[in-house]
Protein backbone atom coordinates (compact mmCIF):
# COMPACT_ATOMS: atom_id res chain seq x y z
CA UNK A 1 0.00 0.00 0.00
CA UNK A 2 1.34 3.64 -1.03
CA UNK A 3 1.67 6.17 1.95
CA UNK A 4 1.83 9.83 1.65
CA UNK A 5 4.25 11.50 4.46
CA UNK A 6 3.55 15.22 4.42
CA UNK A 7 6.50 17.27 6.28
CA UNK A 8 5.35 19.74 7.89
CA UNK A 9 8.02 22.49 9.79
CA UNK A 10 7.45 25.50 11.16
CA UNK A 11 9.10 28.34 7.94
CA UNK A 12 9.98 30.67 11.07
CA UNK A 13 12.60 28.40 12.87
CA UNK A 14 14.03 26.71 9.48
CA UNK A 15 14.69 30.32 8.27
CA UNK A 16 16.83 30.81 11.26
CA UNK A 17 19.00 27.42 11.00
CA UNK A 18 22.34 27.56 10.25
CA UNK A 19 24.28 26.08 7.13
CA UNK A 20 25.35 23.81 9.02
CA UNK A 21 22.19 22.56 10.39
CA UNK A 22 20.46 22.62 6.87
CA UNK A 23 23.13 20.33 5.40
CA UNK A 24 22.27 17.84 8.03
CA UNK A 25 18.88 17.97 7.19
CA UNK A 26 19.57 17.71 3.51
CA UNK A 27 22.04 14.84 4.12
CA UNK A 28 19.34 12.95 6.09
CA UNK A 29 17.07 13.43 2.97
CA UNK A 30 19.47 12.13 0.86
CA UNK A 31 20.06 9.42 2.83
CA UNK A 32 16.57 8.44 3.36
CA UNK A 33 15.44 8.76 -0.42
CA UNK A 34 18.74 6.65 -1.68
CA UNK A 35 17.99 3.71 0.89
CA UNK A 36 14.14 3.68 -0.12
CA UNK A 37 15.19 4.24 -3.66
CA UNK A 38 17.35 1.35 -3.50
CA UNK A 39 14.58 -0.85 -1.88
CA UNK A 40 12.35 0.09 -4.89
CA UNK A 41 9.81 1.90 -2.65
CA UNK A 42 10.17 5.14 -2.94
CA UNK A 43 7.60 6.44 -5.19
CA UNK A 44 8.04 9.83 -5.14
CA UNK A 45 9.42 13.14 -3.08
CA UNK A 46 10.75 16.46 -3.17
CA UNK A 47 10.54 19.41 -1.24
CA UNK A 48 8.81 22.34 -1.10
CA UNK A 49 8.83 26.16 -1.77
CA UNK A 50 7.67 28.34 1.39
CA UNK A 51 4.04 29.26 1.72
CA UNK A 52 4.93 32.87 0.63
CA UNK A 53 5.12 31.36 -2.96
CA UNK A 54 1.55 29.43 -2.51
CA UNK A 55 -1.22 30.20 -4.30
CA UNK A 56 -5.32 28.74 -3.62
CA UNK A 57 -7.48 28.37 -6.56
CA UNK A 58 -11.22 28.08 -5.45
CA UNK A 59 -14.00 27.42 -7.42
CA UNK A 60 -16.46 30.81 -6.29
CA UNK A 61 -19.90 30.38 -7.34
CA UNK A 62 -19.55 31.84 -11.19
CA UNK A 63 -15.85 32.16 -10.96
CA UNK A 64 -12.41 31.16 -9.96
CA UNK A 65 -11.34 32.65 -6.98
CA UNK A 66 -7.53 33.54 -6.88
CA UNK A 67 -6.01 34.39 -3.55
CA UNK A 68 -2.13 34.78 -2.44
CA UNK A 69 -0.97 32.38 0.05
CA UNK A 70 -1.79 28.99 1.65
CA UNK A 71 -5.66 28.15 2.39
CA UNK A 72 -5.63 28.52 5.84
CA UNK A 73 -2.74 30.03 8.62
CA UNK A 74 -1.15 27.27 10.79
CA UNK A 75 1.71 26.89 13.18
CA UNK A 76 3.19 24.28 11.64
CA UNK A 77 3.38 24.33 6.91
CA UNK A 78 3.37 22.02 5.06
CA UNK A 79 7.61 21.69 3.72
CA UNK A 80 7.78 18.67 1.20
CA UNK A 81 6.48 15.37 1.07
CA UNK A 82 7.21 11.49 0.25
CA UNK A 83 5.49 8.83 -1.67
CA UNK A 84 6.20 5.11 -0.32
CA UNK A 85 5.31 1.82 -0.70
CA UNK A 86 4.66 0.01 2.91
CA UNK A 87 3.57 -3.18 4.10
CA UNK A 88 1.13 -1.79 6.64
CA UNK A 89 0.81 1.13 8.92
CA UNK A 90 3.92 0.38 11.08
CA UNK A 91 6.61 0.07 8.27
CA UNK A 92 4.58 3.79 7.41
CA UNK A 93 5.66 4.92 11.09
CA UNK A 94 8.99 3.70 11.13
CA UNK A 95 10.20 5.16 7.83
CA UNK A 96 8.02 8.72 9.19
CA UNK A 97 10.70 8.72 12.49
CA UNK A 98 13.72 9.18 9.87
CA UNK A 99 11.99 12.07 8.58
CA UNK A 100 14.21 14.80 10.14
CA UNK A 101 11.41 18.04 10.74
CA UNK A 102 13.03 20.22 13.33
CA UNK A 103 15.43 22.72 12.81
CA UNK A 104 16.55 25.60 13.87
CA UNK A 105 14.30 24.98 17.10
CA UNK A 106 11.33 24.78 15.70
CA UNK A 107 9.01 21.77 16.16
CA UNK A 108 7.37 19.66 13.35
CA UNK A 109 5.82 16.72 12.59
CA UNK A 110 4.97 13.74 9.32
CA UNK A 111 1.51 13.17 8.65
CA UNK A 112 0.78 9.80 7.41
CA UNK A 113 -1.96 9.42 4.99
CA UNK A 114 -2.77 5.86 2.74
CA UNK A 115 -3.25 6.78 -0.90
CA UNK A 116 -6.49 6.01 -1.80
CA UNK A 117 -5.69 3.63 -4.88
CA UNK A 118 -8.52 4.43 -7.73
CA UNK A 119 -9.88 2.06 -9.83
CA UNK A 120 -7.96 1.39 -13.54
CA UNK A 121 -5.11 2.30 -11.46
CA UNK A 122 -5.62 6.11 -11.85
CA UNK B 1 -24.63 -33.80 25.25
CA UNK B 2 -26.21 -31.27 28.07
CA UNK B 3 -29.41 -30.36 28.80
CA UNK B 4 -32.30 -29.47 26.63
CA UNK B 5 -34.36 -26.73 25.33
CA UNK B 6 -34.72 -23.81 27.65
CA UNK B 7 -31.02 -23.30 28.13
CA UNK B 8 -30.18 -22.68 24.70
CA UNK B 9 -30.52 -18.73 25.28
CA UNK B 10 -28.42 -19.17 28.25
CA UNK B 11 -25.66 -21.19 26.97
CA UNK B 12 -25.13 -18.74 23.92
CA UNK B 13 -24.66 -16.11 26.62
CA UNK B 14 -22.30 -17.97 28.44
CA UNK B 15 -20.09 -18.77 25.48
CA UNK B 16 -20.54 -14.96 23.99
CA UNK B 17 -18.76 -14.04 27.62
CA UNK B 18 -16.16 -16.21 27.79
CA UNK B 19 -15.15 -17.02 24.48
CA UNK B 20 -16.04 -14.15 22.08
CA UNK B 21 -12.85 -12.85 22.59
CA UNK B 22 -11.01 -15.86 21.67
CA UNK B 23 -13.54 -16.54 18.75
CA UNK B 24 -13.39 -13.34 17.27
CA UNK B 25 -9.56 -13.10 17.09
CA UNK B 26 -9.72 -15.69 14.86
CA UNK B 27 -12.20 -14.44 12.79
CA UNK B 28 -10.59 -11.25 11.79
CA UNK B 29 -7.13 -12.88 11.05
CA UNK B 30 -9.24 -15.17 9.02
CA UNK B 31 -11.52 -12.37 7.55
CA UNK B 32 -8.65 -9.75 7.71
CA UNK B 33 -11.60 -7.57 8.48
CA UNK B 34 -13.40 -6.52 11.83
CA UNK B 35 -16.84 -6.16 10.40
CA UNK B 36 -16.97 -9.28 8.47
CA UNK B 37 -15.70 -11.44 11.56
CA UNK B 38 -18.55 -9.23 13.54
CA UNK B 39 -20.70 -10.27 11.09
CA UNK B 40 -20.14 -13.64 11.20
CA UNK B 41 -19.62 -14.45 14.59
CA UNK B 42 -23.47 -12.77 14.77
CA UNK B 43 -25.02 -15.28 12.20
CA UNK B 44 -23.14 -18.25 14.21
CA UNK B 45 -24.40 -17.22 17.30
CA UNK B 46 -28.34 -16.83 16.10
CA UNK B 47 -27.63 -20.06 14.34
CA UNK B 48 -26.47 -21.83 17.15
CA UNK B 49 -29.96 -20.41 18.91
CA UNK B 50 -31.95 -22.21 16.76
CA UNK B 51 -29.39 -25.48 16.53
CA UNK B 52 -29.21 -25.59 19.90
CA UNK B 53 -32.95 -25.56 20.89
CA UNK B 54 -33.01 -28.64 18.66
CA UNK B 55 -30.17 -30.73 19.49
CA UNK B 56 -28.77 -29.54 22.58
CA UNK B 57 -25.80 -28.00 23.23
CA UNK B 58 -22.96 -29.28 21.95
CA UNK B 59 -19.91 -30.79 23.98
CA UNK B 60 -17.63 -27.59 23.29
CA UNK B 61 -20.04 -24.82 21.98
CA UNK B 62 -16.73 -22.46 21.79
CA UNK B 63 -15.93 -24.72 19.00
CA UNK B 64 -19.05 -25.35 17.41
CA UNK B 65 -19.78 -21.48 17.50
CA UNK B 66 -15.57 -21.02 15.82
CA UNK B 67 -16.97 -23.56 13.13
CA UNK B 68 -20.03 -22.44 12.44
CA UNK B 69 -18.44 -18.30 11.99
CA UNK B 70 -15.91 -20.27 9.75
CA UNK B 71 -18.41 -21.36 7.51
CA UNK B 72 -20.04 -18.34 7.54
CA UNK B 73 -17.09 -16.43 6.27
CA UNK B 74 -16.70 -18.82 3.72
CA UNK B 75 -20.01 -18.20 2.28
CA UNK B 76 -19.04 -14.45 2.32
CA UNK B 77 -16.09 -15.38 0.24
CA UNK B 78 -18.26 -17.12 -2.09
CA UNK B 79 -20.54 -14.84 -2.66
CA UNK B 80 -18.33 -12.17 -2.86
CA UNK B 81 -16.60 -13.93 -5.70
CA UNK B 82 -19.09 -14.24 -7.34
CA UNK B 83 -20.45 -10.76 -7.37
CA UNK B 84 -16.87 -9.71 -8.44
CA UNK B 85 -17.58 -12.05 -11.75
CA UNK B 86 -20.16 -10.27 -12.76
CA UNK B 87 -19.17 -6.65 -12.51
CA UNK B 88 -15.82 -4.91 -14.44
CA UNK B 89 -13.18 -6.70 -12.62
CA UNK B 90 -11.85 -2.94 -13.08
CA UNK B 91 -14.04 -1.69 -11.14
CA UNK B 92 -13.30 -3.45 -7.55
CA UNK B 93 -11.00 -2.72 -5.23
CA UNK B 94 -9.69 -5.70 -4.51
CA UNK B 95 -10.30 -6.96 -0.50
CA UNK B 96 -7.51 -9.77 0.61
CA UNK B 97 -9.61 -11.72 2.43
CA UNK B 98 -12.58 -12.54 -1.09
CA UNK B 99 -9.46 -13.55 -2.86
CA UNK B 100 -8.76 -16.61 -1.05
CA UNK B 101 -10.54 -19.55 -2.64
CA UNK B 102 -12.55 -21.84 -0.27
CA UNK B 103 -9.65 -24.30 -0.04
CA UNK B 104 -7.26 -21.87 1.26
CA UNK B 105 -10.13 -20.59 3.76
CA UNK B 106 -10.88 -23.97 4.62
CA UNK B 107 -7.30 -25.15 4.93
CA UNK B 108 -6.37 -21.93 7.69
CA UNK B 109 -6.09 -23.37 11.50
CA UNK B 110 -9.38 -21.94 13.37
CA UNK B 111 -6.85 -20.53 15.97
CA UNK B 112 -3.42 -19.51 16.49
CA UNK B 113 -2.78 -19.66 20.41
CA UNK B 114 -1.34 -15.98 19.66
CA UNK B 115 -4.71 -14.60 17.87
CA UNK B 116 -6.72 -12.61 20.81
CA UNK B 117 -2.51 -10.76 20.91
CA UNK B 118 -2.45 -9.38 17.83
CA UNK B 119 -6.05 -8.62 18.41
CA UNK B 120 -5.09 -6.51 21.78
CA UNK B 121 -2.16 -5.00 19.76
CA UNK B 122 -4.22 -3.62 17.56
CA UNK B 123 -7.33 -2.22 19.30
CA UNK B 124 -4.46 -0.38 21.34
CA UNK B 125 -2.73 0.87 18.42
CA UNK B 126 -0.90 3.93 19.01
CA UNK B 127 -2.41 5.46 15.61
CA UNK B 128 -6.14 4.54 16.97
CA UNK B 129 -7.82 7.86 19.56
CA UNK B 130 -7.62 6.50 22.82
CA UNK B 131 -10.91 6.26 23.87
CA UNK B 132 -11.55 4.85 20.63
CA UNK B 133 -8.69 1.88 22.01
CA UNK B 134 -10.92 1.84 25.15
CA UNK B 135 -13.92 0.82 23.22
CA UNK B 136 -12.79 -1.68 20.85
CA UNK B 137 -10.78 -3.54 23.40
CA UNK B 138 -14.05 -4.12 25.49
CA UNK B 139 -16.31 -4.20 22.70
CA UNK B 140 -13.81 -7.17 20.97
CA UNK B 141 -11.98 -9.17 23.05
CA UNK B 142 -14.20 -8.13 26.21
CA UNK B 143 -17.33 -9.16 24.26
CA UNK B 144 -19.02 -6.18 25.90
CA UNK B 145 -22.30 -4.43 23.42
CA UNK B 146 -21.73 -1.57 22.39
CA UNK B 147 -24.76 -0.01 24.72
CA UNK B 148 -22.67 -2.09 27.54
CA UNK B 149 -19.88 -0.21 26.78
CA UNK B 150 -22.33 3.11 26.63
CA UNK B 151 -23.35 2.65 29.54
CA UNK B 152 -20.47 2.09 31.10
CA UNK B 153 -18.84 4.66 30.14
CA UNK B 154 -22.41 7.63 31.00
CA UNK B 155 -21.91 7.56 26.55
CA UNK B 156 -25.02 8.06 24.11
CA UNK B 157 -24.87 4.65 22.18
CA UNK B 158 -24.74 6.46 19.01
CA UNK B 159 -21.67 8.37 20.02
CA UNK B 160 -19.63 5.06 20.84
CA UNK B 161 -21.22 3.40 18.33
CA UNK B 162 -19.47 6.00 16.12
CA UNK B 163 -16.52 5.88 17.46
CA UNK B 164 -16.42 2.06 17.27
CA UNK B 165 -17.22 2.57 13.63
CA UNK B 166 -14.33 5.28 12.99
CA UNK B 167 -11.59 3.26 14.48
CA UNK B 168 -12.50 -0.13 12.42
CA UNK B 169 -12.77 1.97 8.99
CA UNK B 170 -9.48 3.46 10.14
CA UNK B 171 -7.53 0.25 11.05
CA UNK B 172 -8.90 -1.15 7.56
CA UNK B 173 -7.96 2.35 5.75
CA UNK B 174 -4.76 2.72 7.27
CA UNK B 175 -3.65 -1.14 7.18
CA UNK B 176 -3.07 -1.26 11.03
CA UNK B 177 -1.15 -4.70 11.38
CA UNK B 178 -3.59 -7.20 12.69
CA UNK B 179 0.19 -8.18 14.06
CA UNK B 180 2.05 -9.04 17.34
CA UNK B 181 4.67 -6.24 17.00
CA UNK B 182 8.35 -6.96 16.33
CA UNK B 183 10.78 -6.77 19.64
CA UNK B 184 12.06 -3.72 18.94
CA UNK B 185 8.63 -2.26 19.41
CA UNK B 186 7.23 -4.41 21.83
CA UNK B 187 7.60 -2.75 24.55
CA UNK B 188 6.64 0.37 23.80
CA UNK B 189 3.63 -0.73 22.41
CA UNK B 190 2.57 -2.94 25.33
CA UNK B 191 2.92 -0.40 27.66
CA UNK B 192 0.45 1.28 25.18
CA UNK B 193 -2.05 -1.97 26.02
CA UNK B 194 -1.29 -1.95 29.90
CA UNK B 195 -2.45 1.72 29.88
CA UNK B 196 -5.57 0.87 27.94
CA UNK B 197 -6.47 -2.17 30.31
CA UNK B 198 -5.66 -0.20 33.54
CA UNK B 199 -8.07 3.03 32.00
CA UNK B 200 -10.74 0.55 31.91
CA UNK B 201 -10.03 -0.62 35.43
CA UNK B 202 -9.91 2.79 36.55
CA UNK B 203 -13.12 4.11 35.40
CA UNK B 204 -15.22 1.44 36.56
CA UNK B 205 -13.33 1.89 40.52
CA UNK B 206 -13.46 5.47 40.47
CA UNK B 207 -17.19 5.80 40.07
CA UNK B 208 -19.03 5.35 43.66
CA UNK B 209 -22.50 6.66 42.60
CA UNK B 210 -25.60 5.51 40.88
CA UNK B 211 -23.73 3.53 37.67
CA UNK B 212 -21.56 1.60 40.87
CA UNK B 213 -23.19 -1.67 39.26
CA UNK B 214 -22.49 -1.96 36.21
CA UNK B 215 -19.01 0.04 36.20
CA UNK B 216 -17.92 -2.74 38.59
CA UNK B 217 -18.45 -5.28 35.58
CA UNK B 218 -15.77 -2.56 34.09
CA UNK B 219 -13.19 -3.33 36.95
CA UNK B 220 -14.06 -7.17 36.20
CA UNK B 221 -13.25 -6.64 32.81
CA UNK B 222 -10.26 -5.21 33.45
CA UNK B 223 -9.18 -7.83 35.40
CA UNK B 224 -9.99 -10.09 32.96
CA UNK B 225 -7.84 -8.63 30.33
CA UNK B 226 -5.45 -8.23 32.95
CA UNK B 227 -4.85 -12.19 33.60
CA UNK B 228 -5.26 -12.26 29.62
CA UNK B 229 -2.26 -10.22 29.49
CA UNK B 230 -0.30 -12.63 32.21
CA UNK B 231 -1.34 -15.72 30.18
CA UNK B 232 -0.11 -14.45 26.51
CA UNK B 233 2.98 -12.59 27.99
CA UNK B 234 3.53 -14.26 31.36
CA UNK B 235 7.69 -13.26 30.52
CA UNK B 236 6.96 -9.68 31.51
CA UNK B 237 6.75 -8.54 34.87
CA UNK B 238 4.98 -5.14 34.54
CA UNK B 239 1.62 -7.46 33.51
CA UNK B 240 2.10 -9.50 36.73
CA UNK B 241 2.44 -6.10 38.06
CA UNK B 242 -0.85 -4.77 36.77
CA UNK B 243 -2.96 -7.40 37.58
CA UNK B 244 -1.32 -7.43 40.77
CA UNK B 245 -2.67 -3.91 41.37
CA UNK B 246 -5.74 -4.51 39.74
CA UNK B 247 -6.49 -6.75 42.04
CA UNK B 248 -5.34 -5.27 45.13
CA UNK B 249 -7.05 -2.37 44.24
CA UNK B 250 -10.52 -4.51 44.30
CA UNK B 251 -9.59 -6.11 46.56
CA UNK B 252 -11.11 -3.14 49.42
CA UNK B 253 -13.87 -2.17 46.82
CA UNK B 254 -16.25 -3.26 49.55
CA UNK B 255 -14.61 -1.66 52.31
CA UNK B 256 -14.37 1.72 50.79
CA UNK B 257 -17.67 3.13 50.35
CA UNK B 258 -19.75 2.93 53.63
CA UNK B 259 -23.85 2.22 53.50
CA UNK B 260 -24.72 5.34 52.57
CA UNK B 261 -22.42 5.72 49.99
CA UNK B 262 -19.77 7.98 51.83
CA UNK B 263 -16.01 7.57 50.87
CA UNK B 264 -14.05 5.83 53.44
CA UNK B 265 -10.32 6.38 54.07
CA UNK B 266 -8.29 3.55 53.86
CA UNK B 267 -6.91 4.10 57.54
CA UNK B 268 -10.96 3.76 59.08
CA UNK B 269 -11.90 1.22 56.09
CA UNK B 270 -13.12 -2.30 58.05
CA UNK B 271 -10.75 -4.76 57.21
CA UNK B 272 -12.75 -7.47 57.64
CA UNK B 273 -14.19 -6.64 54.27
CA UNK B 274 -11.49 -6.81 52.42
CA UNK B 275 -11.28 -9.60 50.02
CA UNK B 276 -8.50 -11.55 51.34
CA UNK B 277 -8.53 -13.94 47.89
CA UNK B 278 -7.53 -11.38 45.82
CA UNK B 279 -5.09 -9.95 48.36
CA UNK B 280 -3.41 -13.14 48.52
CA UNK B 281 -3.57 -13.91 44.77
CA UNK B 282 -2.36 -10.10 44.62
CA UNK B 283 0.57 -10.57 46.98
CA UNK B 284 1.85 -13.76 45.34
CA UNK B 285 1.85 -11.99 41.77
CA UNK B 286 3.98 -8.99 43.20
CA UNK B 287 6.56 -11.75 44.49
CA UNK B 288 6.86 -13.47 41.19
CA UNK B 289 7.30 -10.31 39.75
CA UNK B 290 9.56 -8.53 41.73
CA UNK B 291 11.50 -11.77 41.46
CA UNK B 292 12.00 -11.64 37.41
CA UNK B 293 14.51 -8.32 38.30
CA UNK B 294 13.23 -5.60 35.85
CA UNK B 295 10.92 -3.51 38.09
CA UNK B 296 8.70 -1.11 36.61
CA UNK B 297 5.79 1.37 37.56
CA UNK B 298 2.94 -1.17 38.39
CA UNK B 299 5.04 -3.75 40.28
CA UNK B 300 6.07 -1.14 42.61
CA UNK B 301 2.04 0.02 42.82
CA UNK B 302 1.31 -3.03 43.83
CA UNK B 303 3.71 -3.39 46.02
CA UNK B 304 2.83 -0.57 48.06
CA UNK B 305 -0.69 -1.94 47.15
CA UNK B 306 -0.03 -5.35 48.85
CA UNK B 307 1.54 -3.64 51.70
CA UNK B 308 -1.28 -1.63 52.80
CA UNK B 309 -3.28 -5.69 51.97
CA UNK B 310 -0.89 -7.06 54.39
CA UNK B 311 -1.47 -4.84 57.44
CA UNK B 312 -4.09 -6.18 59.78
CA UNK B 313 -4.54 -2.84 61.30
CA UNK B 314 -3.23 0.59 60.12
CA UNK B 315 -1.14 1.05 62.96
CA UNK B 316 0.79 -1.81 61.31
CA UNK B 317 1.61 -0.40 57.96
CA UNK B 318 4.90 -0.65 57.08
CA UNK B 319 4.93 3.30 55.59
CA UNK B 320 8.90 2.76 56.00
CA UNK B 321 9.04 0.53 53.39
CA UNK B 322 6.15 2.09 51.42
CA UNK B 323 7.63 5.67 51.68
CA UNK B 324 10.82 3.44 49.78
CA UNK B 325 8.59 2.15 47.34
CA UNK B 326 7.47 5.59 46.34
CA UNK B 327 10.80 6.49 45.88
CA UNK B 328 11.84 4.56 43.42
CA UNK B 329 8.47 5.11 41.37
CA UNK B 330 9.69 8.56 41.80
CA UNK B 331 13.13 7.91 39.97
CA UNK B 332 11.27 5.59 37.13
CA UNK B 333 8.33 8.60 36.68
CA UNK B 334 9.36 11.96 38.05
CA UNK B 335 5.67 13.53 38.68
CA UNK B 336 4.51 15.50 41.14
CA UNK B 337 1.53 13.38 41.82
CA UNK B 338 4.10 10.54 42.74
CA UNK B 339 5.61 12.77 44.88
CA UNK B 340 2.77 14.25 46.59
CA UNK B 341 2.22 10.20 47.43
CA UNK B 342 5.67 10.05 48.57
CA UNK B 343 5.75 12.92 50.62
CA UNK B 344 2.55 11.26 52.64
CA UNK B 345 4.45 8.09 53.03
CA UNK B 346 7.04 9.84 54.82
CA UNK B 347 4.75 11.90 56.99
CA UNK B 348 3.64 8.38 58.06
CA UNK B 349 6.74 7.06 58.59
CA UNK B 350 9.26 9.82 59.81
CA UNK B 351 6.64 11.91 60.97
CA UNK B 352 4.08 14.91 60.41
CA UNK B 353 6.70 17.83 60.06
CA UNK B 354 8.84 16.00 57.62
CA UNK B 355 5.79 15.47 55.43
CA UNK B 356 4.42 18.67 55.33
CA UNK B 357 7.47 20.11 54.40
CA UNK B 358 7.64 17.55 51.17
CA UNK B 359 4.30 18.51 50.16
CA UNK B 360 4.89 22.64 50.76
CA UNK B 361 7.94 21.65 48.37
CA UNK B 362 5.67 20.88 46.05
CA UNK B 363 3.34 22.96 46.70
CA UNK B 364 5.82 25.41 45.72
CA UNK B 365 6.20 24.85 41.83
CA UNK B 366 2.44 25.61 41.36
CA UNK B 367 2.32 22.13 39.26
CA UNK B 368 -0.38 21.01 41.12
CA UNK B 369 -1.93 24.08 42.72
CA UNK B 370 -5.32 23.13 41.19
CA UNK B 371 -4.78 19.68 42.58
CA UNK B 372 -7.39 18.73 45.54
CA UNK B 373 -5.24 15.83 47.02
CA UNK B 374 -2.97 18.04 47.23
CA UNK B 375 -4.78 20.53 49.07
CA UNK B 376 -6.90 17.65 50.96
CA UNK B 377 -3.27 15.90 51.87
CA UNK B 378 -2.10 19.03 53.16
CA UNK B 379 -5.21 19.78 55.14
CA UNK B 380 -4.94 16.11 57.09
CA UNK B 381 -1.36 16.14 57.85
CA UNK B 382 -2.38 20.01 59.78
CA UNK B 383 -5.14 18.18 61.56
CA UNK B 384 -2.87 15.41 62.78
CA UNK B 385 -0.57 18.43 63.96
CA UNK B 386 -3.19 19.84 65.61
CA UNK B 387 -2.82 23.19 63.34
CA UNK B 388 -6.54 23.15 63.18
CA UNK B 389 -7.08 26.81 61.57
CA UNK B 390 -4.70 26.02 58.39
CA UNK B 391 -6.12 22.43 58.29
CA UNK B 392 -9.77 24.76 57.75
CA UNK B 393 -8.33 26.51 55.17
CA UNK B 394 -6.43 23.84 53.36
CA UNK B 395 -9.52 21.51 53.30
CA UNK B 396 -11.38 24.68 52.15
CA UNK B 397 -9.45 24.97 49.12
CA UNK B 398 -9.50 20.89 48.44
CA UNK B 399 -13.33 20.91 48.78
CA UNK B 400 -13.57 23.95 46.16
CA UNK B 401 -11.61 22.49 43.91
CA UNK B 402 -12.79 18.50 43.88
CA UNK B 403 -15.66 17.82 40.95
CA UNK B 404 -16.16 14.40 43.08
CA UNK B 405 -19.60 14.71 45.18
CA UNK B 406 -18.33 11.97 47.47
CA UNK B 407 -15.20 13.06 47.25
CA UNK B 408 -16.25 16.40 48.94
CA UNK B 409 -18.64 15.21 51.37
CA UNK B 410 -15.57 13.56 52.78
CA UNK B 411 -13.60 16.65 52.80
CA UNK B 412 -16.67 18.31 54.31
CA UNK B 413 -16.88 16.18 57.41
CA UNK B 414 -13.14 16.08 57.76
CA UNK B 415 -13.75 20.02 58.02
CA UNK B 416 -16.59 20.11 60.12
CA UNK B 417 -14.69 17.70 62.84
CA UNK B 418 -11.82 20.36 63.33
CA UNK B 419 -11.80 21.99 66.95
CA UNK B 420 -12.55 25.55 65.28
CA UNK B 421 -15.08 27.56 64.45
Amino acid sequence: MRYMFLIYTQEDAVRRASVDEMNVVRQRHGALMAETAQLGILQSAAPLQTTETATTVRHGPDKLLTTDGPFAETKEQLAGYYILECKDLDEAIAWAAKIPTECGGGTGCVEIRPVREMPNGG
Amino acid sequence: MAASGQCAPDAVEAVFRQESGRIIASLIRIAGSFDLAEDAMQEAMAAALVHWREKGIPDNPGAWITAAAHRKLIDYARRERTRREKQDPLMYESELFSHMDETELDAMPDSYPDDRLRLIFTCCHPAINPEAQIALTLRTLGGLTTPEIARAFLLPEPTLAQRLVRAKSKIRAARIPYAVPPAHLLAERLAAVQAVVYLIFNEGYAATSGQALIRSELCAEAIRLGRLLCELLAHEPENLGLLALMLLQDSRRLARVDADGQLVPLEDQDRTLWNRAQIDEGVRLVEKALRMRNVGPYQLQAAISALHGEAAAPAETDWRQIAALYGELLRLNDSPVVALNHAVAVAMSEGYERGLELIDAIGASGELERYYLLHAARADLLRRLARAQEAAVAYRRAIALTENEIERAYLRRRLAALPVT
